[in-house]
Parts: structure tokens; C-alpha cells; sequence
């Protein structure tokens, strides 16, 4: 039989996964666009030969450096935590799974890792063009790296490009440029590295704000700020745009995780979106129960948003749990009934064929191939647990679209002020362009929660639940673990902190 | 020519493969080596300064090298990275323990208000450059002591011992085979450091320890070596598939392939020539010699664990459950599109020693620390 494990300790096991994630995600975003940014000063620099753009390029990349270095020490145990904490997953999907990996490794890590050092401590070793060239090759590394690991996760969402092998009883890859173009995984990779830029942009305009509110290096401020807001402002556009087409694929490939991040629980035609809710916590799928306490909703977006077409029909929970025979939708629980005979006629062709029966064999795999696309639901114990947690899905994703609408706002006002010549005077907006920091960072982690959460409770969409893609350890191995990445990880952002608060108050090197 | 390669074939490729970066790797492991003698070999702050900068420019190599390993056995025989990672829990987790926290230790150990102080990071790097590296030894060495583990018929791993893999370093092998490593590792660091910097007292330190630890390492790497040709392997019948114990299966595995054994010798006469002309010909060019020694002799190793019909990650708790690369691999398919990644990879090497190369030109000095033009970003 294929095991399920104790459920405690999958639970365990995804808290750990998604602390160590969303710990990785504090520093990888800044990676991404701060490398950007650098490279642009340094591009000034070297087209202009001023002496202050190398001081700006210098400031910027130190801080870089102690973003960089956290980003790496968080980013090994994800590599290794597929073997560690999901090693069934790693098993019955590593065909596919583990090649963008190897991929990434080969040709964005070493990218990166390579001419880090030269970027770093070659200045007196190479030429300046050379030396440019490097610090673009670090950013290019570094959003290689997205590229691979969003192509993985891109699959995890919506698995294609392969089919199920009975003979091995995994998942095997049937076509490398449907995994690696698949819509999911390209909607991920605009919307993630261009969040990312908007991040970066919003991180050096904050500091650079504070400098402009202590009244130091107003020169440098300025000039940071205008670079970094003409980037922002189009990195926001543009990742308000993959953000639609992020969630018009979700609607597409994943309906129950758009469900999930509307509270929308039955199903409607010309379905509003909501704008601003509170959702009925006690609200379970299937009962008659208010969904929102309180709900501001613009009529018909819903429908335009997830089909692009004003009439059409969205799926709600209970239309995705229950069914809908109207619309075609086949309930949970008769995905269940066939995903158990599914996993039943694996067993029987598995026995036949270690007996050697072969007539009893292909009888057993005639059923199975009958049943088979529904076999990850014959692992779910109750119709409603293929439902994800809505309120946090819910929320997340609203927080991160209300934050998506409000910062290219303010690269807009940025902009504006300094046209008109008096930034350094706005004393507002130097204190909003401040919040903005950690306002970008909470957009970020939200968008992971609507991401990953939204999944619930699926490793791999329809096809493999959580409780079996673990590893068989026991809860306290792995709340072990958990509190010691929980220390460890807590302790060195504390150091993290620390150490980049310091280096912006020491502010660049003098003349 | 790539889409017309065979299963087996594919699979021999890939572990060829993934033992290259093991191997290379395993010479890398120098800076972790260097690491370990920071409270030894620098006698003031100023020598610390240049161990650590000079280090320093090389660890995400290793690091990197590392993770593309843990890449490639995932893409290439996601089996062993399954049963492995999430079997040995315990092992895998310490070891990259000592990895997350040698990845911060550069950068901040040097940074105003760094929290912990200088000298915690200076302790995580030397926490790393000892235990990481016997722990890997000792995970290496489970290539042929084997380990505790069962399958089931849908290979999901079950490990016997609630110590989940830490028990390889209770075995007198695996531990050899880890303070071999270590050693290894140091004497490797100690070369580097004298090619690497410019710096009378500590030039002078650095070869004496190269000749100390390479002596330290003797004991151990004959303890390995005997052990290895003496000992029961775990041999895979060709027609059954079935495991089975057989005596001396290592060395006829050598003697069956016995391109290996000449790395395997000409790797360890490459060692001993960089160690000769380190501490006897006032050379600073050992590292070249013993770490091109150093990747022939973990090759072979790798490739006596895997080729010849050989379990290359055995179980002593259920012989069939043990990992072949032939069983444990990708399906042809992944292989294939693969091996068409692979051929990147010479690229990738050729970019890397270029930029070595122009690292390396200039020689680390004290002057470099505190006036040259990367005064500023020095760790
Ligand atoms: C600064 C960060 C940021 C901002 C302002 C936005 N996003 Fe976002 N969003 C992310 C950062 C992010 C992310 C962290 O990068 C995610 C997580 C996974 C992913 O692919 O990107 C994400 C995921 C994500 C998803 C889920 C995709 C999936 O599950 O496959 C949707 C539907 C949106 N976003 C939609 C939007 C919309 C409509 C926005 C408003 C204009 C928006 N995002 C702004
Ligand atoms: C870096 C940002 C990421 C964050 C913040 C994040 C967050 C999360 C969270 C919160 C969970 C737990 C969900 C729950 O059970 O409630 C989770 C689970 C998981 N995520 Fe992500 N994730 C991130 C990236 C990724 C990526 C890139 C991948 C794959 C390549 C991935 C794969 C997984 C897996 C395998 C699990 C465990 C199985 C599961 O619970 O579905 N995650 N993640
Ligand atoms: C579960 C998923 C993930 C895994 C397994 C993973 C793995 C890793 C590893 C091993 C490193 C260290 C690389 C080195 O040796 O230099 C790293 C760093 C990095 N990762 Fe991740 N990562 C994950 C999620 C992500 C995501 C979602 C992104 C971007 C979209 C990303 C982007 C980066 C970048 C840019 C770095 C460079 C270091 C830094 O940011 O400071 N990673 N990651």
C-alpha cells in the first residue's frame, strides 16, 4: 500500500517547509532587483566616468552583499528539504521535478557565484567594462535562478508534460518544453522577478528617502531615487499586469485556489469581485451559512478576471466540492470513489505482475488506465479537504493587491517631485516612501500564502496530497528541526538587520 | 547522437557525472580546510584578515558545487536523493547546519554591530571545515558500509534506527573515511593559503602544516584503503537483479576497471608530490598537483561505488532494497534531455577558471586589506 503518515507530523513538516521558504523569500527578492539596480549605477558610471555614480554603485552593492549572503544560507536547506521532508514527492515525481533543479545549479548558481567575487573584490583586477560586466552577469544569474526554481514550482501548480508510469509507480516526464513553457510557469516568472524589481526599487527609494529626512548625501539620495523610480514604476506596471494573468491562469488550472482567494463559495454568472470583505469564519463548504460578514464588491469583475468574458460562469467552493451538474463540474467525492479503484487496480497489476500473471496484469492496468486520473483524490479522506484554508488565502491575496494598487502610486510621486525640483522638502512622502519598505515586503509573503497556501492540500495539484508526499519521521524529529531552522534563521535576520541598518547609517564612502 | 543513447549507457553517464562534481567537490573542500586551522595557523588578526579573505573569494564554489551535486542526484536518480536525504534525516540536516551557517560567516564576521561578534562566525567556519566535513566523509563512506533502510513496493523509505544516519559515524570506516577527508581537506587548505597570499610568517606556517596534516591523514587512508580491498561489497547479480554480499568486491571491482586503479594510484602520487614539493622544494604550486590528485582519487572512489555491477547505496537492513544506478535513476527520457543540459557544463568550467584565473593573478596581500581598492568590501 502506499503509506499516508501521521498527520501531525505533515503538518509539522509544511510548517517547517514554509518557514524556511518564506525566510528565503525575505532576501531573495531584494537579490533579484537590487542586482538590477546596481548594475544600472555601475552602467552610469562607467558611461559618464563621474567618480560619485561609483560611490553610489559601491553603497548600493555593499548592502547588496549582506542581503546576498543570508539569501544563500537559506536557499541550501530548500534544495535539500525535497529529499529531506517530502522524499515520497521527491520519488514519484523527481523525473521531473529534479531537473529544473540540476539545471538551476548548473547555469544561474555558478553565474552568480562566479562573479560574485569579481564583482566584489576585482575593481584593481579587471578593466571597468569587464568589471560591469560581471556585476550584469550577477544579476542575470541571480534571475536565472528564479526562472529554473519558478519553472519547478510552476509545475507543482499545474503538473504537465508527463504521465504515470505503473510499472514504476511514479511520475515520468513525457516532454521538457511543455514543463518548461507551461503558462503556469511563465505567469510566475513575469509576475515573481518583476515583484521582485518593484521590491528593490521600493527598498532604495526608502532608504534613500531616510537620508533625504536626515538631510545626508542629498545628491546621492536624489540620484538613487531616479533610477530606482523610473524602474519601479514600470516594474509595478508590469507586475500588475502578470498579476491579472497570474490569476487568470489560476482560474484556469486552478479554480478551487481562486475559489479560495474570493471567498467565493457558490458558484455565480457575472460573479463580483470582492474588493474588501471580512470573511464568516464559522463558515464551513456545503452549509447555509453566511460567507462574508461584511463585503464590498464590484459587480461582474470576477467573471471578467477569471474568464476574460463578462457572462461567464466561476466555480465556486461548494460548486467544486459538491459538484455541478449544470456546469459539468464532478464532485469530490466521486473523484474519491474513483481515485480509490484507481489505487486498488495499481495494487492488483503490481501483484499480478509479481506473480507473473501477466492476462490478470493488463486486465488490472485496462481498469486502472479507466480511473487513473483521479488517483491522488483516492488519497483524500474527506470531500472537503480538497478545499484550501479561505481566510488566509483570502486575505493574502487581497493584501497584496490593495499594496500592488497603491505602489506604483507612489514611484509616481517620486517622480513628480522631482521633476518639480523640491523632494527633498516633501516631508510626507519622504516618510511614506520609509513605510513602503516594509509594506513591499508583507506584498511579497502575502503573494507566496495565496501561492502555496491556495494549493492546500495538494503537493502536486490533483495529483499527490501533502500527507503523501512526506517522509516517515516522526513529529518529534521534525519539530526538531523546526525550532532549530526557527533559531538558527531567526537569529542571523536578526544579524541581518542589525548589520544593514548599521552600513545605510554609515552611510557611502566620502569623497 | 545524444537521443540515441541507451538506457544503461545514460545512466553511466550520469553517475560518471555526478562523481566528477563529487570529486571536484571533494578538492574544493579546501576551503572548508582552511577554515579549520583559522585558530591555528594565524597567530595575529592581521593573518586572520588574509585567511579569511582569501577563503573567502573561493567558498561559494564549494558551496555552489555542493547544491549542484544535491541538483544533479535529484534530476538523475531522484531514488538515492529520496531514500538518502530523507532516510539519513539526521546527517543530511547537521550537515547543512554547519553549511547555513558558514554561508553568513564571511560576510558579517567584520560588519559593525554584527550581533553575535567575530568571533562566533569565526567559530561557525571552523564548526564547518571540521564537522561538516567528517559528517560528509562519514555520508560517503555508507557508499560502501551501507546503511539501515527499507523500501516498500512503492519505494517509500522506512529507516531502522532512530538515530536516522547519524549511526554512520559510529562505524569504524565511515569515521575513518571522515577524518581522512578532514585531513585531506586541511592539508589542501594549507596549500592554497601559501599560493594564494603573500605573507612571510603565515607563507612559513601554512607549508609546515601541509606536511603535519598530510601525515595525519596516513593512518586513516590506510585504514580506508585496506579496509576497502579486504571488505565484503555489495554486488548486484546482472540477470536477477539480486544483491548479494561478495567478498573482496571492491578490489575486483579495481582490478575489473582498471582504468581506476591507476587514478586511484596516480591520484595518490599526485597528493604526495604536491605535499614533496610543498614542504621539501619551497614550491607554491602544490595545490595544483595534489588537487588534480585529489579529484582522480575521489573519482575513483565514486566510480567503484557505482559501475561493475555494484549497489552503490546499499542497505545491510534488507539487501534488496539496496540502490543501483541502474534502479535508482530518471527515466530514459530525463536522462536524455539531460545529458543535453550536460554538455553546458564545459562552459561553465571554462568560465570558471578564466575568472579564477584573473582572481588569482594578483596574490592576496596585506596592503590589499586595508588601502588597495576593495579595501572597503574586505571581509
Ligand atoms: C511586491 C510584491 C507583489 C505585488 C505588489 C503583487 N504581487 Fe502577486 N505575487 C507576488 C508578489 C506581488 C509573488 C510573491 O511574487 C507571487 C507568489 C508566487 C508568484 O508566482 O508570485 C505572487 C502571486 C500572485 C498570484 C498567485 C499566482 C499563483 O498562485 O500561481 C496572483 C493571482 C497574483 N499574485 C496577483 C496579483 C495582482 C492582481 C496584483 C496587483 C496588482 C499583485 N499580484 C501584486
Ligand atoms: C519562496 C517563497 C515561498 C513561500 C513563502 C512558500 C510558502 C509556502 C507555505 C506557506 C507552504 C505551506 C502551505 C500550507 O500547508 O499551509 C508551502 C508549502 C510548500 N511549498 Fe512553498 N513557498 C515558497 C516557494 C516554494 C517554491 C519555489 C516551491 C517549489 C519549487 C515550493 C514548494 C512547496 C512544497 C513542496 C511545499 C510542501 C508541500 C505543501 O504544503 O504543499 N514552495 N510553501
Ligand atoms: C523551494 C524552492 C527553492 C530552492 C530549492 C532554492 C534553492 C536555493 C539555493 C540552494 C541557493 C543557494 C545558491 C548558491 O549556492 O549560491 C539559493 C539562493 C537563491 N535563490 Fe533560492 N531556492 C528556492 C526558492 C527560490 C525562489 C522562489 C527564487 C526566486 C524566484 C529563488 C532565487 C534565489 C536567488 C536569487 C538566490 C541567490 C541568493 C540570494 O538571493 O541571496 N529561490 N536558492
Amino acid at each position: 500500500m502506499i503509506e499516508q503518515v501521521d498527520l501531525s507530523q505533515v503538518n509539522w513538516a509544511r510548517a517547517q517547509f514554509a518557514l524556511t521558504a518564506m525566510y528565503h523569500w525575505i532576501f531573495v527578492p531584494l537579490t533579484l532587483g537590487l542586482s538590477f539596480l546596481v548594475a544600472f549605477f555601475e552602467s552610469i558610471y562607467v558611461k559618464t566616468g563621474n567618480e560619485d555614480w561609483k560611490r553610489i554603485t559601491k553603497f548600493w552593492m555593499t548592502l547588496f552583499g549582506i542581503n546576498f549572503a543570508i539569501g544563500v544560507a537559506t536557499g541550501i536547506i530548500m534544495e535539500f528539504e525535497f529529499g529531506t521532508n517530502w522524499s515520497n514527492y521527491s520519488w514519484m515525481v523527481g523525473d521531473i521535478f529534479g531537473a529544473p533543479l540540476a539545471i538551476e545549479g548548473i547555469f544561474a548558481f555558478f553565474l552568480e557565484a562566479t562573479f560574485f567575487a569579481l564583482m566584489f573584490f576585482g575593481w584593481d583586477r579587471v578593466s571597468k567594462r569587464f568589471h560591469l560586466f560581471s556585476t550584469w552577469m550577477v544579476a542575470i544569474g541571480s534571475n536565472l535562478s528564479a526562472l529554473w526554481i519558478l519553472v519547478a514550482n510552476g509545475w507543482m501548480q499545474f503538473p504537465v508534460g508527463m504521465a504515470f508510469n505503473p510499472d514504476t509507480a511514479r511520475f515520468e516526464m513525457q516532454n521538457f518544453w511543455e514543463v518548461l513553457f507551461s503558462p503556469v510557469a511563465i505567469s510566475k516568472f513575469t509576475h515573481t522577478t518583476s515583484s521582485a524589481f518593484l521590491l528593490a526599487s521600493l527598498f532604495v527609494v526608502g532608504v534613500s528617502c531616510w537620508y533625504l529626512m536626515k538631510g545626508r548625501h542629498q545628491l546621492m539620495a536624489k540620484r538613487s531615487i531616479a533610477v530606482a523610480a523610473v524602474f519601479g514604476f514600470l516594474a509595478a506596471s508590469y507586475c500588475g499586469l502578470t498579476g491579472d494573468e497570474a490569476a487568470y491562469t489560476v482560474s484556469q488550472k486552478q479554480p478551487m485556489k481562486l475559489a479560495a482567494m474570493e471567498g467565493l463559495y457558490k458558484g455565480e454568472v457575472n460573479a463580483g469581485a470582492v474588493v474588501m470583505g471580512i470573511i464568516n469564519s464559522a463558515k464551513q463548504p456545503g452549509d447555509e451559512q453566511k460567507d462574508f460578514i461584511f463585503a464590498v464588491k464590484v459587480p461582474v469583475a470576477l467573471s471578467l478576471l477569471a474568464n476574460r468574458k463578462l457572462d461567464s460562469f466561476v466555480p465556486g467552493i461548494d460548486d467544486l466540492v459538491f459538484g455541478n451538474d449544470e456546469q459539468g463540474i464532478t464532485s469530490v467525492a466521486t473523484r474519491m470513489e474513483r481515485g480509490r479503484l484507481a489505487i486498488e487496480y495499481l495494487a492488483a497489476f503490481k501483484e499480478a505482475k509479481d506473480n507473473n500473471y501477466e492476462p490478470a496484469a493488463q486486465e488490472a492496468l485496462r481498469q486502472f488506465d479507466i480511473y487513473k486520473d483521479d488517483m491522488g483524490y483516492g488519497h483524500l479522506n474527506r470531500p472537503s479537504d480538497a478545499a484550501p484554508p479561505v481566510a488566509t488565502t483570502f486575505y493574502a491575496f487581497h493584501i497584496m493587491v490593495v499594496l500592488g494598487t497603491l505602489f506604483p502610486l507612489v514611484f509616481l510621486a517620486a517622480l513628480y517631485f522631482l521633476y518639480k525640483g523640491d523632494l527633498e522638502k516633501q516631508r510626507l512622502f519622504q516618510l511614506v516612501g520609509l513605510l513602503c519598505i516594509p509594506l513591499g515586503y508583507v506584498a511579497q509573503q502575502s503573494g507566496w500564502v495565496v501561492a502555496e497556501v491556495g494549493r492546500q492540500p495538494w503537493a502536486i495539484q490533483g495529483l499527490l496530497p501533502v500527507h503523501v508526499a512526506n517522509t516517515n519521521l516522526t513529529t518529534g524529529t521534525v519539530q526538531t528541526t523546526f525550532f532549530i531552522f526557527l533559531g538558527l534563521f531567526t537569529m542571523l535576520l536578526i544579524a541581518e538587520i542589525k548589520i544593514m541598518v548599521k552600513q545605510i547609517q554609515i552611510g557611502p564612502e566620502e569623497k | 547522437m545524444i537521443g540515441n543513447l541507451d538506457y544503461a549507457t545514460l545512466q553511466q553517464i550520469w553517475w560518471l557525472l555526478a562523481s566528477v562534481v563529487g570529486s571536484l567537490f571533494v578538492f574544493l573542500l579546501f576551503v572548508q580546510g582552511g577554515q579549520s586551522m583559522l585558530f591555528t595557523l594565524a597567530h595575529t588578526d592581521e593573518e586572520k584578515a588574509l585567511m579569511i579573505n582569501s577563503l573567502g573569494r573561493k567558498w561559494e564554489m564549494t558551496f555552489t558545487t555542493l547544491v549542484l551535486f544535491g541538483g544533479a542526484l535529484f534530476a538523475a536518480f531522484p531514488k538515492f536523493y529520496a531514500t538518502s536525504f530523507g532516510g539519513a534525516y539526521w546527517v543530511w540536516m547537521s550537515i547543512l547546519f554547519t553549511f547555513i551557517i558558514q554561508a553568513v560567516a564571511y560576510e558579517y564576521r567584520k560588519k559593525p554591530d554584527n550581533f553575535l561578534g567575530a568571533w562566533v562566525y569565526e567559530f561557525f567556519l571552523f564548526v564547518n571545515g571540521t564537522v561538516g566535513v567528517l559528517l560528509i566523509g562519514a555520508a560517503v563512506g555508507t557508499f560502501f558500509t551501507g546503511s539501515a533502510f527499507a523500501l516498500n513496493e512503492y519505494n517509500q523509505v522506512t529507516w531502522q534506527t532512530a538515530s536516522r544516519g547519524l549511526e554512520a559515524a559510529t562505524n569504524l570506516f565511515n569515521l575513518a573515511f571522515g577524518l581522512f577527508l578532514v585531513f585531506l581537506a586541511r592539508t589542501l587548505g594549507g596549500m592554497y593559503l601559501l599560493n594564494n597570499i603573500v605573507h612571510e610568517a603565515l607563507n612559513a606556517r601554512s607549508r609546515r602544516s601541509v606536511l603535519i596534516n598530510f601525515l595525519w591523514t596516513l593512518p586513516f587512508l590506510f585504514f580506508v584503503l585496506i579496509s576497502l580491498v579486504t571488505m565484503e561489497g555489495f554486488a548486484v547479480n546482472p540477470e536477477t537483479l539480486e544483491v548479494m554480499m561478495e567478498k573482496g568486491k571492491y578490489l575486483n571491482n579495481l582490478l575489473a576497471m582498471p582504468l581506476l586503479l591507476v587514478f586511484l594510484l596516480c591520484g595518490l602520487g599526485l597528493v604526495i608530490y604536491g605535499v614533496f614539493v610543498t614542504s621539501y622544494k619551497g614550491s607554491h604550486k602544490g595545490i595544483w598537483f595534489a588537487g588534480l590528485g585529489t579529484v582522480l582519487t575521489a573519482l575513483a572512489i565514486f566510480l567503484t561505488a557505482g559501475y561493475n555491477n555494484t549497489a552503490f547505496y546499499p542497505s545491510y537492513a534488507d539487501l534488496q532494497s539496496s540502490l543501483t544506478i541502474y534502479n535508482a535513476s530518471s527515466s530514459k527520457y530525463t536522462l536524455t534531455a539531460m545529458t543535453y543540459v550536460a554538455l553546458g557544463i564545459p562552459f561553465v568550467l571554462a568560465y570558471v577558471a578564466y575568472i579564477w584565473k584573473l582572481m588569482d593573478n594578483k596574490k592576496l596581500t596585506p596592503e590589499e586589506l586595508t588601502t588597495g581598492e576593495n579595501a572597503h568590501e574586505m571581509y
